[in-house]
């Protein structure tokens, strides 16, 4: 789950890091005020859940409390449209105004879970305000990275240590160093999935601030985060996939696609989205019902994959185990009832009782044609895109 | 030989609610010798009349001399119930439970490194070997069929699409073992690769890895400067766009390591069979055997 910006910057004042004096405004007349509160120069950022904000004028300068309500008026109640977002953008409805901090130099920081490392890993960086993937593959030996211990966490050492290596000056080292165990603490105690700072800064008058924070939080361990939980902000995501969120789907949109897929199991709906590659369409979106859905879940996951106006014919690939194939068909019909689709389906269905679950297919009356495994499949999708008969 | 389990498996059960008594119930019908269940407030009663249930699994151990144990338990107990199971030493340990907190696996696998317990999971679909009728998990036994090649993923529904394709070209399995698809997991791909390779009962080995993290790649390290028998592999995600979580926690392009692409590359030049597509994982297989 993401946060905006300005939610991140308050959970961090919490953990006495050091962050510029901000608010946040809902109008323009609140961003006004905000402004005048610090002398007049701010700088006025669009809350969104998505990078790259900067290009895509969610960030303005301003040097005095009337450009500061001009530059939120252009932002708040529209949709932002950045390289991170959906082609449609995301909409704005607060901005995040921040008194403007002189910057001496800008370095960069982040937390985020490692796999290999099998704990949380610090990345550190000279090179502040940039991109990092980019600071990565031009310039690898410009991050630091330090696994922090999975029991006892981040030592104070390794994070004077990581300050000292990215160029923190020296009589800066130790408040710097405090900033990132507090960094540490925050990803291991609110269960973050990623802490980054792009950039921490160190400003002309011999201060180590976090001046822009992003910080997401690990899906599984929400249950005990009610505070964090309650940050959520569905406007901020695509409403298919927050309808398939609220239903306790796994959906993933993908743009541009033709074939909706609907599958349980995430590694066998990889597939599925695969194997309509080898059809020579591309999937509309990933969609795992899981193992013990019931009727009304799976209806429901097929009116979302239907609702999909990109969608022309969806593959249905089930593996009956907890799943009872015959729940599922009956779920189905009941979704292509409730939308009242003609769409095509392609429909595999093995295990617990398929065969009960494609007799209520054919019994129904829908566009169905029956395939036996995953290459059958990619064979019937051709033909059915191709607009060719079943 | 074979791996994981034998004869002599003694099955232990945590986690008894709706969807374990069922699981537990058909790894019995499997042929699995269930010798104990263990639930908090049901100690003393009888599962299916016929499997004593006890309170802890210090006890349940005691009593009865399991050494595999099987946990169903909510997501948010998982790890508690995996640290239980260590301390009561029972050398295996299969953790079906889907949605572990991952900082609870950081604390658990740094727990249980020095312990002689190997953990399956978190996130799995556990194991199955159908020449001693062993089941520890949820894997459908109907769709195996016994023979002599081992069978390793990180997915579930998935596994069991390639061990249907394989049984339909009459090539039996000899163990099938589900690694899981959270990004912390106990047993990797290179630990059954090891076993595999070690294993009298297996001639051959289909690997199935996804998107995310880079664990193929040291897969493929492994099969390289390890493995004789052949591999084949298959990598699924193909289509899968960055930065979005494809339902396994752990199946996210963060990087170009990420990239089924990526893994693909690495393990054909490791040598591995890799399938064209996850329709023809049991073709390419027949392939290399040359049937």
């Amino acid at each position: 789950m993401n946060i905006h910006e300005y939610q991140a910057r308050e959970i961090l004042e919490s953990y006495g890091v050091a962050v510029p004096r901000a608010g946040v405004a809902s109008t323009p007349d609140e961003a006004r005020k905000l402004a005048e509160g610090f002398g007049g120069r701010a700088v006025v950022k669009a809350q969104v859940h998505a990078g790259g904000r900067g290009k895509a004028g969610g960030v303005k300068l301003v040097s005095s409390p009337d450009e500061a309500a001009e530059a939120a008026a252009g932002m708040l109640g529209k949709n932002l449209i950045t390289h991170q977002t959906r082609s449609e953008g995301v909409p704005v409805r607060k901005v995040m105004v921040a008194e403007l901090t002189d910057i001496a130099d800008e370095l960069y920081v982040a937390i985020t879970m490692d796999a290999d490392a099998k704990a949380p890993m610090v990345m550190a960086s000279s090179e502040g305000g940039m991109d990092i993937e980019e600071v990565a593959a031009n310039t690898p030996d410009k991050i630091v990275r330090v696994a922090a211990d999975p029991l006892i966490g981040l030592s104070p050492y390794h994070a004077r240590d990581i300050a000292m290596k990215i160029g923190v000056p020296i009589d800066l080292v130790r408040p710097a160093a405090t900033l990132i165990t507090n960094l540490a603490r925050v990803f291991q105690e609110k269960d973050a999935s990623l802490v980054e700072i792009n950039p921490l800064v160190v400003t002309t008058d011999g201060k180590v601030m976090a001046l822009d924070a992003k910080i997401g939080f690990e899906d599984d361990a929400l249950f005990r985060h009610p505070e964090i939980a309650a940050l959520e902000d569905p406007e901020q995501n695509d409403a298919l996939e927050q309808k398939a969120h609220d239903a306790g789907l796994a959906y993933v949109k993908l743009d541009g696609g033709r074939v909706g897929c609907m599958v349980n199991g995430a590694g066998l709906a990889m597939a599925t989205m695969d194997i309509t590659k080898t059809a020579g369409a591309d999937p509309a979106n990933f969609l795992d019902v899981g193992g013990g859905a019931a009727e009304d879940k799976i209806a429901e996951a097929f009116e979302i994959i239907v609702s999909d106006s990109d969608v022309e014919a969806i593959l249905v690939n089930l593996f009956g185990g907890i799943l009872r194939c015959d729940v599922a068909a009956r779920g189905i019909v009941m979704g292509a009832n409730n939308t009242g689709t003609q769409m095509p389906l392609v429909v595999a269905m093995r295990g617990t009782n398929a065969e009960e679950g494609l007799q209520i297919l054919a019994d129904a009356g829908l566009n169905v044609t029956t395939v036996g495994d995953l290459g059958e499949a990619a064979t019937a999708l051709t033909q059915v895109l191709s607009g060719g008969s079943n | 030989m074979g791996i994981l389990i034998d004869e002599n498996t003694r099955l232990l059960v945590q986690g008894l609610g709706r969807d374990g008594s069922f699981q537990a119930s058909r790894c019995r019908a499997y042929g699995t010798n269930m010798v104990a269940g263990v639930h908090p407030r049901r100690g003393g009663t009888m599962f299916e009349d016929e499997v004593p249930i006890f309170e802890t699994v210090a006890d349940a151990v005691a009593a009865t001399g399991a050494n595999v144990g099987l946990i169903f338990v909510p997501a948010s107990g998982a790890a508690d119930a995996i640290i239980e199971q260590v301390d009561a030493g029972l050398p295996l340990v299969v953790c079906i439970s889907e949605g572990v907190p991952v900082q609870d696996m950081v604390t658990t696998l740094a727990y249980i490194e020095d312990k002689p317990t190997r953990l399956l999971g978190p996130n799995c679909p556990g194991l199955i070997r159908p020449s001693t009728k062993g089941k520890i998990g949820i894997i459908p036994g109907n769709i195996l069929s016994e023979g002599r090649v081992g069978v390793v993923s990180r997915s579930g529904t998935l596994t069991y699409e390639a061990v249907v394709q394989l049984t339909e070209l009459g090539i039996g399995q000899s163990t099938c073992v589900g690694i899981g698809g959270d990004p912390l997991h106990g047993t990797t791909f290179v630990d059954v690769l090891e076993m595999f390779e070690n294993d009298d009962e297996t001639d051959a080995i289909v690997m199935i890895g996804e998107i995310g993290g880079t664990k193929e790649q040291q897969a493929a390290e492994y099969i390289k400067n390890h493995v004789t028998k052949p591999v084949v592999g298959a990598i699924v995600g193909q289509t899968a766009p960055p930065g979005k979580r494809m339902g396994h926690a752990g199946a996210i392009i963060t990087g170009k390591a990420a990239l089924a692409s990526e893994k693909i590359r690495i393990l054909e030049e490791a040598g591995v069979h890799v399938a064209e597509s996850p329709a023809v994982i049991g073709a390419k297989m027949a392939e290399v055997l040359g049937r």
